[in-house]
Parts: C-alpha cells; structure tokens; sequence
C-alpha cells in the first residue's frame, strides 16, 4: 500500500527509462499522457487516487486538490517535484525509436502468478485425515513494490486449531510485517491454559528449551525479521506474564481470546514506539512499525468452530455447495470501511457532535484513511503532542519523512482508530467446502460469488458451462466450431494451476468482460512497471482453506 | 420430431384399424381412443418391444406360419432407439455373422416397400470407409475380403476416387478408402412401420400402449406374460425392448440376465446446403475421425463415436418413450472438429440439431440373441450396439428360425446370450464396459485385443504370485489368464503402442514358453476351464451321458475320453474332456465360455431326476497344467509315486497326494497333445502345489507359461478349438473325429438320426477346421486367434 506515489516517483526517476515499452503495450496509459503534457497534475494525482489508492489516501494529491490551504510551504514545493518526473517520462518517450508490441508469454505470465504460491495439505495419519481442514492454498502478487501485503499460517500445538491470516499493509510494510510474525502468537497465547502458560514462563526462567507454540507454514519468501525477535519476544511474555497473574480460572473463549490478542498487539506497537529502543536501527523500526498500518482477517479452524477476526477492510468469505452443485458464497466480516453504515455510525459515536462533518470525508476517516479499523497508524491514535513528541525525538530519517509529520486535518480528539477487531464465529457444515481469506486486492476486482463459483469449479474440477443450445437461433457448423475450440480453451486454463489462490488470482487480473481469463489482458497487466502497477491494481493476497466434509459431516453426527 | 409425425401418419394410413377415423387429432385420438383390440388369453407367442427388432421378429415368424403372435408396445411403435437411428444400412461388419445379418437385412428392405406399400426411404447410396493410415487400410482390406467371400460387391479405391465419388470430402490426409456400392440409406421407424404392417397383415396382433410387467416363469420354461391390460398365456416370450431389455429381463421372480447399457449418442442434422445434396451421394465412416456422415434431406446428419462416451440409465429409470436427451455440444465437439476437417466446405451450413439419443450396447460389441439359459421359451433380441437397422433382417430371421426350428440357419454362437453368465449384468460392470465398448466401433480392430475395463473379477488364487512373475493377462468369461510370461529385463510396448496387424513383439517370448513346453516342463494355470461333476445313484448319470455324447463314455473308472457333445445334426454343442471318477460319478471339464452354454443344455437334455447330480465345480478346483517331457519327473518327485506310462498311462485320471497335500486329482492329459499332467488342486491347496511344483521343478528347468503358447501347442497338433474352429454346425467327420463317434455303444443316441443318414458319406466333406491356416478364421475375424476357443 503506497504512502503517496508522488515521493515515491521522486525516488527513483531514473526507472521512468523503462515506461516507453509501456505506451505500446497499455492503451489506458496512452489516453494518460495527453493529460500530462497540459501539466494538469492535480488531475492526474485524482486519477490515480480515484483508479486505486485506496487505504491511505496520496496525501500530496490530496492536498493539491482539496487541502491546498492548510498544506505548509515545505509540501507545496514536493509537490512539484512530480511534474519534473513526468517531464523525464515525456522525454524517455521520445526516445523510442519503433513501437514494439512487448507481451508476456504464457510461461513468463505462469512464473510471475506462481512465483509466491504455496500451498499446505494436513498431513494423513493411517491414510485418514482427521483434521476439518484438508489444506489451503495461498499466493500474492505485488502491485507495490515492494509488496505491502503479508499473510500468515500456523497450526497451534499446545491448543488444537489452525491459523490463517492476511494483512494488508499500508503506509510502508513494516506493520503489517510485524503483525504477521507477531498476531498468531499474541492469539495462540491468549488460548493458552494457565498450566501450560505456567510452564513456558518456568521454563523461560530457566532457561529451558520452550515449548513449541506454533508450528508456522511459510513460504520461502515470508521472512521473519531477526533483529526484533528478542524485542517482540519480551512483549510477548510481558503478555503471558499477565496473564499468569490475572488467572481467571476461566475456560478461554475464543472470541475473546482474538479480541484481547489483537488490542494486546496494537497496544505493544504503539508501547515500542513510545518507549523507543537504545538500538537505532530497532528504534527506527518500531517507529515505521507504529507509523504504518495495516489491517488483518484471521481465521481459527478448530474442528467445526470457525472464528474469524477481522479488523479493517479484507475478507472472509466461505464457499457453499448447495445440493444442486451450485456454489453459493457466505461473508464472514464486516468490512470496516465507509461503505459499512454501521462502522460509519460507530465512528461518529465515538467523537463529539462538533466533529461530525469532518470525520469521514470522501469515504476515508478523516478524509484520508480507508479501513475504520487497523493496526499501527499512531497518526490516528496518538494526541498531537505525543506525535510531535516522538517524532522529534526521533531519529533523522523519521524526521525527514514528510508523513509521519503530517498531522491529520481535524484532528481533536483522538484516538479516532482502533484495532480491536469484530469476531464472527460459525459452525462448519459439510456443504461448507472452503474459506477464502483476501484482501480488498481481490474483492475490488471480483464479486464474491464469483469468487465462490471459480474456487468451487476448480477445487471440485468440475467446470460448469451452461450447456450451448442452438435452439431457434441460426448458427453454422463453423461458429458453432469456433464457440466450442474457444470454450475448450477456457477449461483447459482451470488446470494451469495447481493452487486455488493463483487461478483466483488469474481471474481477479485477467478476468475480461465475459468473465473468462483473457491472455493478453493478463499479460498487459503483469507488465506493467511498477510505478504504473499501482493505478491498475492493489496487491492481492488470498489465502483458500479447504474443509474436510467428511469430518465435519462426522462431527455432525456425533452431536446428533 | 418430424420423422416421428411422417412416421405415424403412415403407419395409420398402412393400418386397416385406423382408416376409421378420419381427420381426428392424432395426440388426442391415441390417447382418448379405447385400445381397439383387447388382449388375447392366450397367443403362442407375445413379443415385447415394437422398435425394428420386435417387428423384423414378428415379420419373419409370421412369414413361416406362426400365426398366434401378439406384440406388445409400451409406447407406440418405432418410438425408442428405432426412430433416431440415423438409417445407414451398412454391410461393412467385421464378423462375418454380422455381416450376414446386414447383408440379409440390406436385401429385406430394398423390396419392403414393394410388398408393404409403406415407404420406406430405401436408398441405395453406397458407403465409402475411410482410411487415414496404413493400418486402417489394412482392417478395412479384412473386411473387404471377407464381404468379397459373401459376393457382396466391394473394392478397396484410391483418394482420387474417393473424391469422385463424394464432392465435398477433403483426401489430402486420405491413404485410401473402401467403396461398398450396394450399402443404403433407409428411414429406420418407416422399415418399423412397414415390417408390422406385413405381420398385421399375415395375422400378428399389434397392441400399443400395452407394458409388459414380468414374464411368469414356472420350471424353468415361460408361462406367460403379465401386461397391465391383463395376461397373456404363451408358450414364448421374445424380449426385444431394446435399452429396457434389462430391466424386463430382472423384473420377474427368476432373473433372464441381459447385459445391456445404454450410452448417450449424439448426431448432427443440418439446414439444406444451398445447392441440395444429393439424395444418392454415398455415406461417409472415417474411423480415424470417429465419426459418419449421410446426406439428410439436402444436408447432412452426421454422429460418431466419440473416446468419452457418456453411459446412461446405469441406474435403471424406466422412462415409456426417449423424451428428448439434452443436447450437449461441448461433447459433440470433437467430432464437429473432425467433420469440418474432413468436409471444410461445411463451415457456412446452418445447424438445425443436435439429436442425443440413447443407443445399447453389449459387452464385447457384438449383439445378444438367443435363449435364455435358465428359461426356456424366453428368447432375447437386444444390445444392438448402434447397429440396429442394419443387422435388423437378419437379426429377426434368425430368431425366428429359433423359435420355429430350435436353432436358427447360421452358426450364432458369436451372438449367442449364453455366452454371457450372471457375472456380466453387474450396473458397474456393464457401465464400466460399455464406455470402453462404444470408442471400440471406431478403433482399429487388431487381432488379440484384450478389454480393459471390468477386469480382475474371476481370478485363480495363484493370480498375486503369477503376476509377481511378470504375467500378461487376458480375460475369458471374466477368468483372468496368463497370456505369456515377460522375462525381467525384457521391455514390451505399452498397451496403445502394442497394437499392429504384423509380428508382435512378444512373439519371442512365447517362442521360448512353446520350446520349454517341447524339450523340458512348463507350468499353465488352467484354473478357468469349466470344471462339471455328473453324479448319480445309480446307473442314471452314465445313460444319460452316453445319451448326449458321441464317445463311449463306459469305459473303466479312472479313464479320461475326449468327446464331442453333439446336438440333433451331429453339430458340436461342446467339445470336451470326461473322466470317470467311480462308476456313477464323471468329471467332465469344458472350455471357459461353456459354463452357461453347456450347464443349460445338459440342464434341458438330462431327465428331472433327482438321483442325478449335476454340479458345477469350476471353483473349487485350481488347474495347473503341467506340460513337457520332464512333467513325470517333477510329479514322481513330489508324490513318491511311479508315473510312468505303464504305471500311469495316457488319459488316465488318479487322485494321490502332492507334496503334502493329498487328494489331487492328477490326469495325464494336457489338452496339447504334449506329454503331461493337469493336477485339479483343491483352491486351498493351490498355493503349497504351485510352490511345490516350482521349486522341484527348477532342475528340470520348469517356468511359468501361458495360454498363447498353449494354442501354439494345440495348432501344431491339429487341436481343434470349439467356438472357432468347432461349433454347432460342425460334424466329427468335418473334422476328422470320426473315431470319436461310437455308435454301437447304446442304441438311444441324440444324433443317431444325423449319423445313419451320413453313413457311408465319411470324409467327403472338407475339413472346415483348416481355416485355421488362412487369413481369416470362420466364426470371428476380430479377436481372432486367442479370445475365441477355449
């Protein structure tokens, strides 16, 4: 998630050498260039707000277009800077000396979809799978660069269940980084039995080798970050130290157990950052950490109890076969966002009449950010004095940064956003077949029952065309030839992948207007260069959880 | 469905019952009209199934005097599977039973019209086959050669006629093609129609509208038939309902096993060209691209048989008439692309429909005729394989000859029900197999093609460890049989690439079976063989047997007798092997395919006699065959027991103890006139005797053999196989078996009458077992060699 794409385009003019390929193979950046030439750059900065920033709005643009008034002279002239680079870009242009036409192929497309795919089966015992979840599937693809999503899997091993997560970052990736190493063990803590949380506490005392928590299903480029384990870790048992001490007695409920987790962790970040590190390079991390956001939907699987914890705008979504073998999609959260009347409402009850007017503009909390809900973000959290406090005591780069300094407009009577997320549980069913987890990359771009349709065809293998009936119509055997070669075609792309998410992804990017992967469409797409990425498409992050029926079927049956 | 409405307009018109009423409605008249004939008590014989089949039966038994016929319709005539036929009279079969049947059926219909008045839409276009390989040219130069034996009229052209004589065919990827000028285009309900105008007309009683619900069987012979308009006492029931045919043959008390399946086919029926084709211009089956194409009132109706067919019904829903199937062009998509390929100028014809219509098929693609083994009097005319209108006539006359003369003018075996037992009519089975049957029309037919699906159901306990020794198998009668052994180390073609009308490639390895079988042993399992048991208390199992076989069967307890079973004409009914146990017990042991086929004739030919035992036992023993000069030597070694010639002589039968299992029942035959043993174990001996005789037999360098080097054994010995080489038209002196007719044994004999008007006659006849020797053996040029026989 982008922080503005003016500052980025400033850092690194010297890619704008590469656009050129670009006028031939995108016809919408063509109709851009037009525009540029008159230099209406206010117009552009809305374009490409209006095409895909989403979460945090171009401050920069935003400024030039409605702010203008209050933006401090300093800003004004970053501003321009922008014009400088499109007029680089112009120039590039003019240096290509033949239009060539630059498509991906088919393979090069593959490795591109396919390169951060991942996929986990449970594994059997006895050839029996005792587990509800047969596996998922997960897989992103970038429009920042670098990615701002993250997405996270573990099963817990001192409690029974599964995690799965996604995040969207925004604002810089480093929150969402560290919800996504940090959040399952906040969770898997919180659903600890006293006993056991007694346990790894003796036996971080004495130095003992701890129990393991949770055993995480990674791809290869998921990292953790090294440098702040010791530091995240001494949070954690500050947590479960707490814990020990509040000892309720209580059986944990998961519910809460997600709540308590996610408030938990957002309280640490914005602890971190007020307290600082004597190391400089982790005090500048828990600062971006603190100053970025990002948004989470997790899902714990344990037998047929599905909980899901959301907090900002991605989603859950289950996939329903119905008994007619159609597929049907069930949400299972609430976006929090300004199209949710009910989240809306919640803000505006949280905050003196006086502000009213001013705390939700242009569908953003405060004019500029758009989940209502998220992790990090001290922006809105913080009083301005503890900003500016800080900031200014913090290192350079932070104070460098045009945004951190930034105060929102309007801004009386923080803490305007939260953390805390809403919790939705459900009782699988056995026409519960699986569970996507996205962010909002994939649901601007699909409907959800799409979504369920092309997961259910591709898990099941079964591709449901209506059948063709020539009926009255007048069609020749060669239209008729061409239809089905084409509808052939088409099915043949369903087993290109061998991941859910990556054929999901497929479509949210190449989908055309009949709702069937168009190559050349795909290609477009995924050659964009990454400055441009961005105005096309957020990055998707998508996770496919796999129900096992039977098992589920077989809990049924035992409750019965 | 217009063919439908030409089709009951006629059909009126032809009916003297209808002319009655002029002008009415005909929906509203069939259905409000009370039936205009009520049911008869009694008729001699009630035909089920008003479709091509059940009416050619009617014609023909009428034609030779049966006069007390009824045929009853659930629906209304020609309405199932006969009224979407695409009506290609096509002579061009690769057995040669079937093409006789067509050839008859082609004959029939061209003079239907004349002797009906029922336009039947004969025309005779010609068929031309197509040829994109050189493999395909040569099975189509099998069949042509064998339609040239029937003086069918055929030729084998070149692309450059082929193109003469159809416009519209591209021939660029064409290697040839075969002509069949006298094959012919008809309208399949209209030749329905006209068939039972004639029988109404020689007196058959045609009752629409009427279902049959069960067929009432009592001692094992048909009653009659319970309808829902009443009863009808007969003497024969002729099921002919097509795609119902099994479920009407389960739904009495006794079940009538029919094995058939219903596929889904589909074909195309286009808008007129804009210059009209012409209605003469010859049909089209290219093979390669799996489909045919006829001209169809100006266009073209084209279907095919495509690689994934789609079975239907597997569960048995009984609908009255075949309501429109859905169409579904995703699967008729392959075919389209192959029409377009082979006819390009098509691109711009209009489509007017794809018909899905659902079309039987059987097991092993051939046709079911015949009577039921365990019913008598219910006769079966089913599973036409999507080849009902051309094998229609014959296939009609030949069960009518059945019923009227007890067996029909040809040798039927081929399509005979009985060579099916109760194991082929699982749903599974048969949904299994017909998706494997159906692609088979069009595929290359090499000879010794095994089928694929439906396998692995009868298996000798021994199956784990042969196949661990790299057994090749093939299936009789759903028996598992090892065809040969491949040495490890030794690479054979998969099962695609393994096809080819030249040498194959395991042609060494079974060389080396026959040459261990010529100088050293070799073991068989020859578990599948059908293993009987006659028994009596007293002398009643021996009168009978003589009765019934041509050979002296009172001969010393513990000799073996080779004899034919032979029927009325002297014709081998069975071909087989019996010992005599005790005085009044024989063993009695038969090719694999006679289980149902000689159970059911010694069933009708012994007295009801409840001191006579007759006891199938092919599963309680294991056959292991052990063939070759060093035979007696591993036997001597494991039982301690002499066996040579003059303790244990040629063709004896002696129980004695193996290793240490006793009571096996070893007889010094090896049915290739090789020298050696068959020991019958008892199964749960099976395992320690085979291991036994395997580790004893190592220093006489015994191995593992299979059936292939078995018919090689028998082929050079002049070994006759029944069903291929024998069969019920075949006389021991055809074949130089004289010798095994003893006439003067008792004077009661079945086929006394045929010996004494043949008497004196001896040897004038040619040996039509020599065939073996030729290109083309008699009863079944598809499978050839192995799958027949034994």
């Amino acid at each position: 998630m982008c922080v503005c794409p003016g500052p980025r385009r400033i850092a690194i003019p010297v890619r704008s050498s590469r656009l050129p390929l670009l006028s031939d193979a995108m016809p919408a950046p063509a109709h851009l260039f037009p525009l540029i030439r008159n230099c209406e750059i206010s117009r552009i900065g809305s374009t490409a707000c209006y095409c895909h920033h989403k979460h945090l709005c171009c401050l920069s643009s935003h400024f030039a277009h409605s702010h203008f008034r209050y933006a401090p002279q300093k800003k004004f002239a970053a501003l321009y800077r922008p014009k400088e680079h499109f007029n680089n870009f112009i120039h590039a242009r003019d240096y290509a000396s033949t239009p060539q036409r630059f498509y991906l192929t088919p393979p090069q497309v593959n490795s591109i979809l396919k390169a951060n795919e991942y996929s986990f089966k449970v594994p059997e015992f006895d050839g029996k799978n005792v587990s509800s979840i047969l596996g998922f599937d997960s897989n992103q693809l970038p429009a920042n660069a670098p990615i701002e999503d993250r997405r996270s899997a573990a099963t817990c091993l001192q409690t029974r269940g599964m995690l799965l997560g996604v995040f969207d970052g925004h604002a810089g990736c480093a929150c969402a980084q560290a919800v996504s190493e940090r959040l399952f063990y906040y969770i898997a803590v919180s659903l600890l039995p006293h006993e056991t949380l007694l346990e790894i506490e003796n036996a971080v005392e004495s130095g003992r080798a701890l129990l393991p928590i949770l055993q995480w299903h990674k791809h290869p480029n998921d990292y953790f970050s090294k440098e702040a384990s010791k530091l995240y870790f001494n949070s954690l048992r500050t947590y479960w130290q707490e814990l020990i001490d509040l000892n309720s007695g209580e059986t944990t409920d998961v519910r809460e157990a997600l709540i308590n987790a996610f408030k938990r962790l957002d309280n640490d970040i914005s602890l971190e950052a007020q307290v600082g590190d004597p190391n400089s390079f982790l005090n500048y991390l828990v600062l971006r950490v603190a100053f970025s956001g990002s948004t989470a939907c997790v899902a714990h699987v344990d037998g047929v109890d599905l909980h899901i914890a959301n907090t900002g705008d991605s989603r859950a979504m289950l996939g329903v076969q119905e008994e007619d073998g159609s597929w049907s999609a069930v949400t299972l959260s609430y976006d929090h966002n300004a199209q949710n009347e009910h989240e809306v409402e919640r803000v505006k009850m949280e905050h003196p009449k006086s502000e009213e007017k001013s705390l939700v503009k242009q569908d953003r909390l405060l004019g500029l950010l758009m989940p209502f809900r998220a992790f990090g973000d001290v922006k809105f959290k913080w009083s301005i004095e503890l900003q500016k406090r800080v900031v200014e005591s913090g290192p350079d780069q932070l104070n460098d940064n045009e945004y951190t300094k930034f105060i929102p407009p309007n801004y009386y009577t923080p803490p305007y956003l939260t953390a805390e997320p809403e919790v939705i549980h459900h009782r699988l069913r056995p026409q519960d077949k699986f569970l996507v987890l996205a962010t909002d990359g994939l649901w601007e771009t699909m409907h959800r029952q799409d979504v369920a349709r092309i997961v259910g065809e591709y898990l099941t293998g079964v591709h449901h065309q209506q059948p063709i009936a020539v009926g009255g119509y007048k069609v020749t055997l060669g239209q008729m030839h061409g239809l089905l070669t084409e509808r052939r075609a088409r099915i043949s792309s369903v087993f290109e992948d061998q991941n859910a998410a990556t054929h999901l992804i497929r479509h949210a990017v190449g989908n055309n207007e009949f709702g069937t992967v168009d190559h050349e469409r795909l290609s477009k797409m995924l050659s964009l260069p990454e400055e441009l990425a961005r105005m096309y498409r957020d990055d998707i992050t998508i996770i496919v959880v796999q129900f096992n029926s039977h098992v589920i079927g077989a809990y049924q049956n035992e409750e019965l | 469905m217009f063919l439908r409405l030409l089709s009951d307009i006629q059909w009126r018109a032809a009916h003297p019952k209808w002319r009655r009423m002029p002008g009415s409605q005909r929906s509203a008249s069939t259905s409000a009209e009370p039936h205009p004939l009520s049911l008869p008590a009694q008729a001699q014989v009630v035909i089920c199934g008003g479709g091509i089949m059940g009416t050619s039966v009617a014609y023909h038994l009428s034609k030779m005097g049966f006069k007390d016929i009824v045929l009853l319709e659930q629906g209304r005539l020609a309405a199932g599977t006969t009224r979407f036929c695409a009506g290609i009279v096509s002579t061009a079969r690769p057995m040669s039973i079937e093409l006789k049947m067509a050839h008859y059926s082609n004959k029939l219909y061209q003079q239907l019209e004349q002797e009906t008045g029922v336009q039947t839409g004969y025309m005779k276009t010609g068929s031309i086959s197509l040829a994109q390989t050189q493999d395909r040219l040569i099975s189509l130069k099998r069949i042509a050669s064998s339609l040239n034996v029937m003086g069918i009229p055929c030729e084998i052209i070149s692309p450059k006629k082929v193109s003469q004589l159809h416009p519209l065919i591209n021939i660029h990827d064409l290697v040839g093609a075969m002509y069949v000028p006298e094959d012919a285009l008809v309208s399949s309900a209209n030749v329905s129609l006209a068939l039972a105008t004639a029988a109404s007309r020689n007196g058959v009683q045609i009752h629409e509208r009427t279902s049959v619900s069960h067929v009432t069987i009592q001692k094992g012979r048909v009653t009659g038939v319970e309808t829902d308009r009443g009863r009808i006492q007969c003497e024969f029931f002729v099921n002919c309902a097509g795609q119902w045919a099994y479920e009407l043959g389960h739904s009495g008390e006794e079940p009538v096993h029919i094995p058939v399946h219903a596929c889904e086919h589909f074909y195309l029926l286009t808008h007129p060209l804009q210059e009209p084709l012409s209605n003469s211009l010859p049909t089209v089956v290219d093979p390669d691209g799996r489909i045919y194409i006829r001209n169809w009132q100006g266009g073209i109706l084209s279907g095919g048989f495509e690689k994934n067919p789609k079975p239907l019904f597997t569960e048995g829903r009984n609908q009255l008439e075949i309501q429109n199937l859905q169409e579904d062009w995703d699967h008729f998509g392959p075919l389209l692309s192959a029409l377009l390929r082979r006819m390009p100028g098509l691109e711009a014809l209009q489509i007017m429909q794809l018909v899905n219509c659902p079309e039987s098929f059987t097991p092993d693609m051939r046709c079911i005729m015949g009577e039921s083994p365990t019913a008598r009097g219910y006769f079966v005319l089913a599973g036409m394989n999507s080849a009902g209108i051309s094998y229609g006539g014959g296939a009609g006359k030949y069960l009518a000859e059945w019923i009227v003369n007890g067996y029909p003018s040809e040798n039927v075996w081929p399509l005979d029900l009985k060579r099916f037992g109760t194991l082929q009519s699982s749903r599974t089975f048969l949904r299994h197999r017909v998706m494997e049957v159906m692609p088979l029309m069009y595929d290359l037919k090499v000879p010794r093609w095994d089928f694929q699906t439906g396998r692995q159901l009868r298996t000798s306990p021994l199956y784990d460890r042969l196949d661990a020794q790299g057994a090749r198998w093939m299936e009789k009668h759903g028996f598992e049989r090892v065809k040969y052994f491949v040495p490890p180390g030794s690479d054979l073609l998969d099962l695609d690439h393994s096809k080819t009308f030249y040498k194959p490639d395991w042609f060494d390895i079974v060389g080396a079976e026959v040459k261990c079988c010529k100088e050293a042993v070799c073991v068989i399992d020859m578990s599948s063989f059908t293993k009987f048991e006659i028994s009596s208390t007293g002398d009643q199992a021996l009168e009978n047997l003589q009765y019934l076989f041509s050979n002296d069967l009172d001969v010393p307890v513990g000799h073996v007798v080779h004899t034919g079973m032979l029927n009325e004409k002297g014709g081998y009914e069975n071909d087989c092997s019996i010992a005599r146990l005790s005085k009044r017990s024989f063993f009695m042991i038969s090719p694999t395919d006679q289980q149902v086929h000689c159970w059911a004739w010694l069933k009708n030919h012994l007295p009801d006699d409840s001191n006579l035992v007759l006891e199938d036992v092919t599963w309680k023993y294991t056959a292991l065959n052990l063939i070759g000069p060093r035979a007696v030597d591993v036997l001597s070694e494991l039982s301690y027991a002499p066996m040579t010639a003059e303790h244990f002589p040629s063709l004896f039968c002696k129980e004695m103890s193996v290793g240490y299992a006793n009571g096996i029942r070893v007889m010094s035959i090896t049915h290739t006139g090789e020298p050696g043993f068959v020991l019958y174990i008892p199964i749960e001996y099976a395992l320690h005797v085979y291991n036994e005789v395997m580790n004893m037999g190592q220093k006489y360098g015994i191995r593992n053999a299979g059936y292939y080097a078995l018919r090689s054994l028998r082929i050079e010995k002049f070994f006759a196989f029944w069903g291929q080489d024998l069969d019920a038209f075949t006389t021991p002196m055809e074949c130089g078996r004289e010798f095994q007719v003893k006439l003067d044994k008792v004077h009661h004999l079945l086929h006394r009458v045929w010996w004494e008007s043949r008497t004196g006659l001896k040897g004038c006849q040619p040996s039509r077992w020599m065939c073996l020797y030729g290109a083309v053996c008699s009863s079944c040029n598809i499978y050839s060699c192995t799958s027949a026989g034994c």
